[in-house]
């Protein structure tokens, strides 16, 4: 069904060209009003097109704008196109909805920031652009997008580029992205290599099903490979391990920044690609349990970091990479609809988290220590209740929005038959590491909000407490919003193995035609593992409040001081990044810097450049003994040239020779030059048997003869030129037999 | 007469022409040794003119000697310059466009 989805990610495009070209020339206020508005016609056209027109086209596909034929090279057909069904439509409200209200926040937070047009331009672009992504008809399309997005990120996070730290966490995320969008363009070019395709409705209509991609290749099918590729891309723009470390880093950019790009919207794009791409990641069980296996790897392993950043962002940062291994635990056991869910609830609920630290920080005159935060609860009452409902959602308590989507997630590791038998324990594992990571979730999240709000104090400086103030109306707007979201949000997609009503789940049978129907897990699995988890977060909770709440207590620094080693050791990270530069980036520098001495020192500077020099030189030196400015030698030069050119151009093309043939008795002689017609007159005397007696004379160059008996006989021709006066003499012995 | 003695006599003159225009360094010499070149050139056109009877060899020969009495003027001309810059007619030490 046609509609014009172009208007969606156009609107934004349009408003980052007027931000970016004339923005800087207008007021404040004209910047805040382009922005928004772009962004919130874009989030109106989704809205219609998703609630409107979508349901009577959601059985055909969903909507479709085709803008024109990109490119065609043989076989290979891919348009400029856009295709909204409930998947990328759940994905573009996201985007437009909650990209809208980091807007109106990001105007009160980025009140004093000089650039403010440039801040908003990139904003609006990177909406445009992960609206291609999200809506991309092809994979083609959706690199676009997925390029776009990323080239964003980096501009944003080196917003404030003067930093040098900040310019280098750009270029990290960058060339960190780098690597997984190459094997993103790996797995296009392997799956067209086999199905010819890389248009999304074939891919998830069914249309790779069956098709070359089960055909064995390199040890497994090549679906396998093709999903392995893509998810190689996937787990560096989603940052999962190994290539998480850019995320962290990521929070140099500003909080809005951090909100949209690096929790709610872009980072999800891995998910969102496996899910879009589901068709064909069922075909490969095993890349499926490599998903599944490296996102609660992820889960877990950023949790554990979580427990011990002193960072406000930081700790949002290590829960959002955790947060997005969850998501791909879901899809990676073949539960995409509630993969889906949970990047739905936790666009919400960690915008409202991020858009609290920036609220934090706002009041901390712009410190995100947490070790010198505490008592915030009642000094800025607004954002602490919106952090509060966030919070209970990440750590998953009954009805909030986590709650529900992580359960989804969890009860569907326990109970997916994706796998079959031979990999029937990936399932079993994911959801065991999944539930320890919902323990540590809850555990850091609670420690970062006791050691924010609770307590009575605050252990900043004087200063700084002097300065704490609530933020203004258009940040607390926004918040409120999220926290509505984030509290009741879950309940769209209350699972039907709890309720028992399929028709209560309204995420799950508007995906349905999507993502194919909701896992189903039996009603005694669901309430054990939704109490099961519950119990989890509780204990988490009240295990945080042991150790820090209202301010660091006495377990806290016990525990610190019996395993010094080991809490270091989670400080820094795991020491990941250390370990990535031993491992690769200085021996890419040493490397470089040998290519560098011997590649671009000797051979492009000395020989190629100066060398090039030298030889010209050389040449020009030699060219000029030959330029002396003495005329008399020239015209020597030109003397033998001329002689030369005489000389070649008058010498007989061929020996001056009579040319004999004999038969029989009788000769034909034919005594022309070369055999050339001659221009002049000339007279031709034949003597054929050599007695001095003329045979044959005339102006005809051939003569016949014919013998009386064998033998040897000299043949004479003169060849006499009447108007010259010169004669000349050709003689051949001839033997007739 | 037959026709090749004039143009021996042609040649034999245009190798005397080239020989003072290629050995001597003195630039009035030089000049005659061109003037003799034509006028080598001038004797061959001519014969050829009278050898076969046509008469387009006398107008170019009639060409030539205008041209030549140009070239004369101005060659005469450029030494006079020649000689009022340097103090010489060698041409050995006219070999740079400046000085």
């Amino acid at each position: 069904m046609a509609f014009n989805l172009r208007l969606i990610p156009l609107l934004p495009f349009i408003g980052a060209a007027l931000l970016l070209l004339f923005g800087r020339r207008w007021k404040r206020e004209t910047v805040v009003l382009v922005a928004a508005a772009a962004i919130a016609g874009a989030c109106l056209v989704a809205f219609d097109a998703f609630f409107s027109k979508l349901p009577e086209a959601a059985e055909m596909g969903g909507l479709r704008d085709v803008v024109w034929t990109w490119f065609s090279a043989g076989d290979l057909k891919v348009d400029l196109a856009f295709r909204l069904d409930a998947l990328s439509g759940l994905l573009c409200l996201i985007i437009t909805f909650i990209g809208f209200l980091i807007h109106v926040y990001a105007s009160g937070y980025m009140a004093d920031e000089p650039d403010y047009a440039r801040f908003f331009g990139y904003l609006n672009l990177f909406c445009g652009a992960m609206l291609v992504l999200v809506l991309g008809d092809s994979l083609p399309v959706m690199f676009v997008g997925w390029e776009g997005v990323g080239l964003c990120s980096y501009l944003l996070i080196g917003f404030w580029y003067t930093d040098n730290a900040n310019a280098d966490a750009g270029k990290k995320a960058f060339i960190t992205n780098r690597i997984g969008d190459f094997g993103f363009l790996l797995g296009m070019f392997l799956l067209f290599q086999y199905t010819g395709t890389l248009n999304m409705s074939d891919a998830s209509a069914g249309a790779v099903q069956g098709s070359a991609l089960t055909q064995p290749l390199w040890g497994m099918t090549a679906a396998f490979w093709v999903c392995l590729f893509l998810f190689i891309g996937a787990v560096g723009k989603s940052a999962q391990i190994p290539l998480y470390v850019w995320l962290p880093d990521a929070m140099a950019g500003p909080t809005p920044v951090s909100a949209l790009i690096h929790a709610a919207t872009m980072v999800t794009a891995g998910v969102y690609m496996v899910a879009r791409l589901h068709a064909l990641f069922v075909l490969a069980p095993a890349a499926l349990a490599i998903v599944a296996i490296v996102g609660a790897l992820t889960a877990l392993f950023a949790a554990i970091i979580g427990f011990a950043q002193n960072d406000f962002k930081k700790v949002l940062a290590y829960s959002t990479v955790s947060q997005l291994g969850f998501m791909f635990a879901g899809v990676g056991t073949g539960n995409f609809e509630a993969g889906v869910f949970h990047l739905y609830t936790h666009a919400f609920f960690k915008a409202g988290l991020f858009l609290c630290a920036g609220s934090v920080m706002h009041a901390m005159s712009g410190s995100g220590d947490i070790t010198i935060m505490g008592g915030l609860r009642k000094k800025i009452p607004w954002t602490h209740g919106v952090f509060f409902v966030c919070w209970l959602a990440i750590c998953g308590l009954p009805i909030f929005s986590g709650f529900f989507s992580k359960d989804a997630i969890i009860a569907g590791a326990f109970s997916t038959e994706i796998f079959g038998a031979d990999l029937a324990w990936v399932g079993k594992l994911v959801g065991a590491m999944l539930m320890l990571a919902a323990l540590g979730t809850a555990f850091y999240m609670s420690r970062l909000y006791f050691l924010v709000f609770s307590g009575k104090t605050t252990r900043a400086s004087h200063d700084i407490q002097h300065h704490i103030h609530e933020s203004p109306g258009v940040m607390v707007g926004p918040l409120v919003i999220l926290a509505i979201g984030a509290g009741l949000g879950g309940l769209i997609g209350a699972p039907t193995g709890l309720f028992g009503h399929p028709e209560w789940n309204f995420l799950g049978h508007t995906l349905e035609p999507v993502l194919g129907a909701e896992l189903d897990v039996p009603h005694t699995t669901e309430i054990i593992f939704m109490l099961a988890s519950t119990v989890l977060a509780a204990v988490g909770i009240v295990l945080a409040y042991a150790f820090y709440g209202g301010g660091y207590r006495q377990p806290a620094i016990k525990f610190a001081q019996a395993f010094p080693g080991f809490v270091q050791l989670v400080r820094d990270k795991f020491r990941v990044d250390e370990l990535y530069d031993f491992l690769f980036i200085r021996p890419i520098k040493r490397l470089s810097k040998a290519l560098f001495f011997v590649v671009d020192r000797i051979i492009i500077d000395k020989i190629l450049v100066e060398g090039l020099g030298a030889a010209v030189d050389l040449v020009g030196r030699l060219s000029r003994m030959f330029q002396t400015g003495d005329g008399q030698r020239y015209m020597a030069v030109f003397a033998i040239g001329v002689a030369v050119t005489v000389i070649f151009a008058t010498r007989p093309t061929t020996p001056g020779e009579l040319k004999v043939r004999v038969s029989g008795l009788s000769v034909d002689v034919d005594a022309r030059r070369g055999g050339r017609p001659s221009a002049r007159p000339l007279e031709y005397t034949f003597d054929f048997n050599g007695d001095g007696k003329t045979d044959t004379k005339g102006i005809n160059p051939e003569g016949h003869f014919a013998y009386e008996k064998p033998g040897k006989y000299e043949i004479k021709v003169s060849v006499v030129d009447p108007r010259w006066g010169t004669e000349s003499h050709l003689t051949r012995t001839v033997e007739v037999r | 007469m037959p026709t090749h003695y004039y143009l021996t006599l042609s040649f034999v003159l245009f190798l005397i022409g080239s020989s003072g225009v290629l050995l001597r360094r003195n630039a009035i010499i030089v000049l005659m040794g061109i003037e003799l070149q034509l006028n080598a050139g001038n004797l061959a056109l001519l014969a050829y003119s009278r050898a076969l009877g046509d008469q387009k060899g006398h107008v170019f020969a009639f060409i030539i000697i205008a041209l030549a009495a140009a070239e004369a003027a101005v060659g005469l001309a450029i030494l006079v310059g020649l000689f009022r810059s340097r103090q010489t007619v060698n041409l050995d030490e006219a070999s740079l466009m400046k000085r």
